[in-house]
């Protein structure tokens, strides 16, 4: 069952870019791409924990900012030869404001 | 007896659903309708051609008195209904009460107003029916009056483009960065603004409306950055509101519209509702296609018969002459998407496809819509698309064409286009030398001087070659940027110049760009090319810079950052020691370090702490070292003339000089000075980008070295008698280097390619030349000599931007 919470208004994130929301499981990044659709993923690289959320979103990608390897925001897996995924988490964007579904959140947390 | 059905509201929505009715039961409901306007039912989308003046009203109404009539249906009209009573099942309006057995609400919307003051002057006016239409015209009248529009949406620019054919002098202010930015992307975006500028509408985007001037009237448009707009007619556009002030009233349940079911059945069982004043599944419409089918449910429900509304995919044309534009589907939410685009740079023409599980979802277009319908269609029918996927964007009619073409770019420049910027030559001075025999770049080169001189645009002239010879002659390309272009660095800056590319969005339209946003490599690239070019009228696109630049402090591995102010020729006193020191001890920062660049670095500091900690540094008088920046590090000095025994020349005074004039500017890789009072050199002036070592008779400049991942001594560029000189060679070196450098080449490698006799030529020989750069550099630091932080480092500054957006481990707290 999804647990949406309203998190923020679309317009708190700037287009193509990244901000971060602290969770119990540590913080997860939520991007806004040039279409204005949204993602939400730890924001720790695969590689080496760089912060997602600091790096350049192009299409549906974010490039990390420390060595620079590109990740899927639909999927969280590494592109072209670099292996690894991150975790995703599930967002939508209503009305203009910021959903995410806190439901896996707390049932990991509690865990 | 037939039942009593009341609509208040005779617009399109009920307009339409009296003909459904009409159709399937004549004459089973005694019909009163209510209309505010002093009229029936007519087109509404048509009054942006009425405005045109490309269409009368007469021409518009779709239901006239005599229909009405035929049709038994009473007429309300210039009536509003002004309160709903359930209880008694009757509506009352001026000119009474009349009962009903079912009611039907069909109010439509009204215009938003911008709710800033002076939104109430005459003269301001929304764009919603038909009197508005005419309070327009009736500005219009005014031979040469200005119109301003808020709001670059669908309407407004309907609006726009309407009063502009119309004589007025029209200027639109958008809020968003591009216009119709619901249902264009950036790229269509682009383009039509650049269709609505060549017809010489003004258009402002990320415009915030402060004020609307004037007394008894409008007179001007206020923007919150203080430019002011005279208007004597201001249209506002920008957005529609639900109207539900009756629903509201009559306790109906309203979110953002009238609450609806599937049957188009309000909270009240006797009550119905359709068009844009409802809301069905959290969603409102502002466009007629789904009303329709709205209106097919309802007259169905009235009949008696089983009918649900099913959402619609809809689809928005501009209904403005002489611009091919189409969007449709959904660009939000969801799961697993991929783009196809397409671009034809020459034709101006753009076409994007959203695809999902190998299905359209969504369409963009510009310039060529005709295989609108084509994808419209596949879209509305989710048909699978996998076998058709590699020439799908090229519609219907492919039949085996190429994909983009690397060379239309230069092919759509003009004759004029300056090529090669070294000696002013043009793209039709090179076809022509072409045409009459010089059939290799040596040839060319030879008769007309292109490429002759710094080279970097012989990538250029290779594609003229091929594009006039064809097939005879195979291009050598300069390599590709990156995987979103065919062009090299060279390439696109110089068409950047030549064909006057101002954006982002406006370069990778032009130059076919084969992704939709670029990516890491190339739009940090674009962005500074821009800067550079455009320093006074471009805008730096945070989101286009690294990590580093965009948060004016360098990430640590652990993702906090480093602070490092400036310390100008490396010298400091005893306050800034202490306030760095304050700052550290006040912020919990893990090391302080003396870097080798003269100065102290404070590591490992907060992300949300940096404005506050550059707030304290920039009160101690310190500024930004721009240690993260592709701009000028540090000018290292000696102790020189002030205190050693062997100093020359104050090269400490002269470093301080050198490095408060250079420091903020942008340039394609970091650049570094040093000043040494004496040949021993102290300074390490000699691998540097830029080094100056003093002596007796006065300074040698020497410049291009490195001392990274490469070391190289530095070559000599002159040696004169005075600081001034130094400072005029300075730079006009480093404009030279800014202007022409590929993006991420330090000056020694830009100068291995170009030559140290050219740029000896540019900066040293040539005087004239020397005075432009140094008077385009000087014009590009009137904006960029600042403090990034002395903007940002402000109390308001700090949550909004720094911090993180939402704290969840406070809420699991509680
Ligand atoms: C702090 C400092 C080392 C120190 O503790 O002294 C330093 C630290 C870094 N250097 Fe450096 N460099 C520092 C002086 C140098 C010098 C010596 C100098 O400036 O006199 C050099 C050799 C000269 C040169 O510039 O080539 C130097 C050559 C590099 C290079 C190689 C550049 C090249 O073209 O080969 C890089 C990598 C790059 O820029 O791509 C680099 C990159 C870096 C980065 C930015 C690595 C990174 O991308 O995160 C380090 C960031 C530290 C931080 O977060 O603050 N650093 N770096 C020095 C800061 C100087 C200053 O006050 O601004
Ligand atoms: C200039 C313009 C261009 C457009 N272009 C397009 C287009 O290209 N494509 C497209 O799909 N859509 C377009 N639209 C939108 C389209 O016109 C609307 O979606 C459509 O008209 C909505 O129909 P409606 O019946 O819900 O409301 P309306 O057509 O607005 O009708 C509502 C009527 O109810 C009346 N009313 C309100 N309150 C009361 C009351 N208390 N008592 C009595 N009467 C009342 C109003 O005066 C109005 O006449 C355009 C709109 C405009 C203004
Ligand atoms: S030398 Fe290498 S490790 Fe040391 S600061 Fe420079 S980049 Fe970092
Ligand atoms: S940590 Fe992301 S690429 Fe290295």
């Amino acid at each position: 069952m999804s647990t949406w919470m309203d998190i923020a208004a679309l317009d708190d994130i700037p287009p193509r870019g990244a901000r971060v929301i602290k969770t119990p499981l540590g913080c997860v990044a939520l991007f806004r791409t040039h279409d204005d659709r949204l993602f939400a993923l730890d924001d720790a690289c695969p590689h080496k924990k760089g912060p997602l959320s600091e790096g350049i979103v192009h299409g549906h990608a974010v490039t990390c900012p420390l060595h620079n390897w590109v990740i899927d925001l639909e999927t969280g897996q590494a592109q072209g030869n670099d292996h690894g995924r991150v975790n995703t988490w599930r967002a939508r964007v209503e009305k203009g404001r910021v959903l995410l579904d806190v439901s896996r959140l707390a049932a990991r947390s509690a865990a | 007896m037939a039942r009593r059905l009341v609509i208040i509201g005779a617009g399109m929505a009920s307009g339409r659903l009296l003909e459904e009715l009409f159709d399937r039961q004549p004459g089973a409901w005694d019909i009163t309708l209510f209309g505010a306007e002093p009229r029936g039912n007519y087109n509404r989308i048509m009054l942006s051609p009425v405005l045109a003046g490309e269409k009368q009203f007469d021409e518009i109404v779709t239901h006239d008195a005599h229909w009405y009539q035929g049709h038994g249906v009473t007429t309300r009209f210039a009536e509003p209904v002004v309160r709903i009573d359930r209880h008694a099942k009757r509506v009352i309006s001026p000119g009474g009460v009349t009962e009903y057995d079912k009611l039907i609400v069909a109010t439509g919307s009204a215009s938003f107003r911008v709710p800033v003051p002076g939104k109430d002057l005459p003269g301001v006016i929304g764009f919603r029916d038909y009197d508005d239409v005419q309070a327009m015209l009736d500005a219009a009248r005014r031979p040469g009056g200005n119109a301003v529009i808020i709001g670059g949406g669908l309407l407004g620019l309907e609006a726009a483009a309407a009063l502009d054919a119309q004589g007025m002098k029209v200027t639109v202010l958008h809020l968003m960065g591009h216009l119709m930015e619901r249902q264009l992307d950036e790229a269509a975006g682009y383009l039509l603004q650049r269709e609505l500028e060549s017809r010489e509408i003004t258009v402002i985007c990320n415009a915030h409306t402060k004020a609307i001037l004037g007394h008894d009237k409008v007179d001007a448009v206020l923007l919150e950055d203080g430019r002011v707009f005279d208007a004597d007619l201001v249209v506002m556009a920008a957005g529609i509101r639900p109207e539900t002030r009756l629903a509201i009233d009559a306790g109906l349940h309203v979110e953002r519209g009238i609450i609806v079911d599937d049957q188009m059945q309000t909270s009240d069982p006797d009550i119905y509702a359709l068009g844009e004043c409802v809301e069905h599944d959290a969603t409102v419409y502002g466009l007629v296609a789904p009303l329709y089918d709205m209106a097919r449910v309802l007259a169905q429900v009235l009949t008696g018969q089983d009918a649900a509304f099913v959402p619609p995919a809809v689809s928005t044309k501009l209904k403005v002459t002489g611009v091919d534009l189409f969007s449709a589907g959904d660009f939000a939410d969801g799961d697993g998407r991929e783009d196809i685009v397409f671009r034809d740079p020459a034709r101006g023409i753009y076409k994007r496809l959203v695809l999902q599980d190998n299905r359209i979802i969504g369409a963009v277009m510009y310039g060529d819509t005709a295989d609108s319908s084509w994808f419209f269609a596949k879209l509305k029918t989710a048909e699978d698309i996998s076998d058709i996927r590699d020439t799908l964007i090229f519609g219907p009619a492919w039949q085996g064409g190429t994909p983009a073409d690397p060379l239309a770019a230069v092919a759509a420049l003009p004759p004029e286009a300056e090529i090669c910027g070294c000696n002013g030559i043009c793209k039709g001075a090179i076809v022509s030398a072409i045409e009459n025999g010089a059939h290799d770049i040596g040839a060319v080169r030879a008769t007309t001087k292109a490429s002759a001189s710094c080279g970097s645009c012989a990538g250029l002239v290779e594609q003229l070659l091929a594009l006039t010879l064809g097939d005879d002659f195979q291009a050598p390309a300069e390599a590709p940027v990156c995987g979103c272009t065919d062009l090299g660095h060279d390439d696109i800056r110089r068409l950047i110049r030549a064909k006057g590319l101002k954006t982002i969005p406006a370069v990778m339209q032009e130059l076919g760009w084969k992704t939709s946003c670029g990516c890491h490599v190339c739009r940090p690239a674009l962005n500074y090319y821009l800067i550079c070019e455009y320093p006074l009228e471009y805008r730096d696109d945070a989101q286009s810079r690294f990590v580093n630049e965009r948060n004016h402090a360098n990430i640590q591995k652990d993702g906090t950052f480093s602070v490092m102010p400036r310390m100008w020729g490396g010298m400091t006193t005893p306050a800034q020691l202490r306030a760095i020191a304050d700052a550290a001890e006040k912020y919990d920062v893990p090391a302080v370090k003396v870097t080798g660049g003269q100065r102290i670095d404070l590591l490992g500091v907060r992300r949300e702490d940096l404005p506050a900690i550059w707030a304290d540094l920039n009160r101690a008088g310190l500024v930004s070292g721009h240690a993260y920046a592709k701009g000028l590090r540090t000018v290292k000095t000696c102790v020189g003339t002030d205190f050693c025994r062997f100093g020359t020349q104050d090269s400490t005074g002269l470093g301080i000089r050198l490095e408060k004039i250079l420091w903020g500017s942008w340039t394609p890789h970091k650049v570094k000075l040093a000043v040494s009072g004496c040949p021993r050199n102290c300074a390490e002036a000699t691998c540097k980008d830029i080094g100056v070592i003093c002596v007796d008779s006065g300074y040698e400049v020497s410049v291009a070295g490195a001392a990274g991942m490469e070391l190289k001594e530095t070559e000599p560029l002159a040696k004169v008698a005075t600081e001034d000189e130094v400072i005029a060679l300075t730079c006009a070196f480093v404009q030279l280097y800014r202007e022409n450098a590929r993006y991420l080449d330090r000056p020694h490698k830009w100068v291995a390619r170009v030559g140290m006799d050219w740029v000896r030529k540019q900066v040293v020989d040539d005087a004239d030349q020397r005075a432009a750069l140094i008077e385009r550099f000087e014009t590009s630091q009137l904006v960029y000599r600042k403090d990034p932080w002395a903007a940002q480092a402000k109390p308001d500054m700090r949550r909004e931007k720094w911090a993180p957006l939402a704290d969840l481990t406070l809420e699991a707290a509680e």
